[in-house]
């Protein structure tokens, strides 16, 4: 089975010369989700935004078979979705459903079709009762749910999610995790919370200084690195 | 979060909000000739060209002393050219490009006050407005409201950090910390630009936003375009002659 992103020897340095990323290689095969674990500063955003084709830095990627390359970019970003770590700046569109339509129109899809798919994504992750609304309106889980949607709309083949917790409370976690675990989407998952990556994903790999120094069960690299909840350190009598 | 209450007003519904952004842009440029080729005295033709604007603001449901109050922002870029032209002796001339200023203001906060800007800036296009310059607009438009809620973040963090009242920032002891917070304001601001730029390319932007409105250009926009621009010259034309 050949893998839907391949990336082999993938590096990245930063304008002031620090390297971000320092030869990394990894596989996501079809229906997996994988956690990407790591402290900050270790590489996991700039990782994904190179798979998507936002960045571009050395070594190679491969998008379910095509090399992400000038050339490609354009199928490469129907095919991955990514949802961004904060909600605000994936939504600028007036309403929420202009936003969910805007990557279909960019498509070519015509209006009465993008509006269909939109509203249908939108049911999805149950806001289609916030269609008319203007985004920043919203809660900060129904940005998030919206960003999903606009994302989903195009149909990709893989999903990233970058930090997809940040600004939840828990009841919105746990609807999150459950729209999330619906999805037949390829998911890559940058977070922070084991909850969250042990609830979401088997696999995890885990970046330190711009590389991947571990892969393994998501139980495994936890323990591994020490990687549990504040709950789980002990306070001093 | 606060937002821009144009864009809030622009939302919302009235006959006027209905009318096409096109009518509606024909209009506005109607008025804008109408108040800039008018006579000086104001006595007539300011309060003959004010009526129709105000009455616009009545019809759109807008509160019209917020209304007024907002139309004062052009002032400050026209006060000067007018205390020249005082300072020069010429009042009637000083007084004349503060009225036509401040109507002008109105009549395009009316304008954007009743249609939403995407709207509106299409309505440019189709009128003949280079697509470049509408997409750096449109960029413009939307880096503003980023702008503007990092200004409220760093506002409210002052504020948690014992900095006092209004106008904290141009208190002299002030100055080196508000140069500092401009500086963390443009940066952040920046980044946070470059962050929505990523997220639009991700989805396939192309250097044109698509929406899913079409909007139709009816009989009762025909008529509204009309009889307002119409009717807006004729006024303009008999106020010269009463003046």
């Amino acid at each position: 089975m050949h893998p839907l992103i391949e990336v082999r020897n993938l590096r990245y340095s930063y304008d002031d010369g620090s390297a971000a990323l320092n030869g990394v290689d990894f596989e996501l095969f079809a229906g997996e989700t994988v956690a990407i674990l790591g402290p900050n500063g270790a590489g996991k955003t700039t990782f994904v935004l190179q798979i998507a084709g936002l960045l571009t830095g050395g070594g190679e990627v491969r998008v379910c078979g095509l090399p992400v390359t000038g050339a490609n970019l354009a199928e490469i970003r129907r095919r991955v979705g990514i949802v961004f770590q904060d909600p605000d700046e994936q939504l600028f569109m007036p309403t929420v459903l202009d936003d969910v339509a805007f990557g279909l129109l960019n498509l070519g899809l015509d209006r009465q079709t993008a509006r269909q798919s939109a509203m249908r994504s939108l049911e999805q992750v149950g806001m289609a009762g916030a269609a008319h609304k203007a985004p920043y309106h919203l809660s900060s889980g129904e940005k998030r749910r919206v960003a999903i949607a606009g994302v989903l709309a195009m149909n990709p083949e893989i999903l990233i999610l970058d930090e997809p917790t940040t600004h939840l409370d828990p009841p919105g976690r746990s609807a999150l995790l459950r729209l999330l675990l619906d999805l037949p989407q390829a998911k890559l998952v940058v977070t922070h919370e084991a909850g969250f990556a042990a609830a979401s994903a088997r696999r995890a790999v885990f970046f330190e200084r711009g590389k991947i120094v571990a892969s393994g069960t998501v139980p495994q690299i936890l323990a591994q690195f020490a990687w549990g909840e504040p709950g789980a350190v002990q306070r001093q009598p | 979060m606060h937002h821009f209450v144009v864009d809030h007003w622009s939302q919302s519904d009235s006959p006027l909000h209905r009318r096409d952004a096109r009518a509606k842009l024909f209009v506005l440029v109607a008025t804008l000739l109408a108040v800039a080729t008018a006579p000086a005295q104001f006595q007539w033709t300011g309060v003959g060209l004010a009526a129709p604007i105000l009455a616009g603001f009545l019809i759109a449901r807008i509160p019209l002393g917020a209304a007024l109050l907002r139309g004062l922002v052009v002032l400050p870029f026209t006060a000067t050219f007018a205390l020249i032209s005082y300072v020069g002796g010429d009042v009637e001339r000083a007084a004349a490009l503060l009225w036509k200023s401040y109507l002008s203001g109105l009549a395009v906060l009316l304008a954007v006050s009743t249609t939403p800007f995407p709207h509106f800036l299409r309505a440019a296009e189709w009128w003949g407005t280079p697509s470049f310059l509408v997409t750096v607009i449109q960029f413009v438009y939307r880096y503003l409201f980023v702008i503007s809620e990092q200004v409220q973040h760093m506002r409210m963090a002052a504020a948690c950090r014992g900095s006092g009242g209004r106008g904290w920032l141009f208190q002299r002891d002030h100055v080196a910390a508000a140069a500092g917070a401009v500086s963390v304001l443009f940066s952040r601001s920046m980044a946070r630009a470059e962050g929505i730029h990523r997220a639009m390319i991700a989805r396939g932007f192309r250097g044109h936003i698509l929406t899913l409105d079409s909007p139709r250009f009816g009989w009762l926009d025909v008529v509204f375009a009309v009889a307002a621009a119409g009717g807006l010259i004729a006024l303009r034309i008999v106020l010269g002659r009463v003046s």
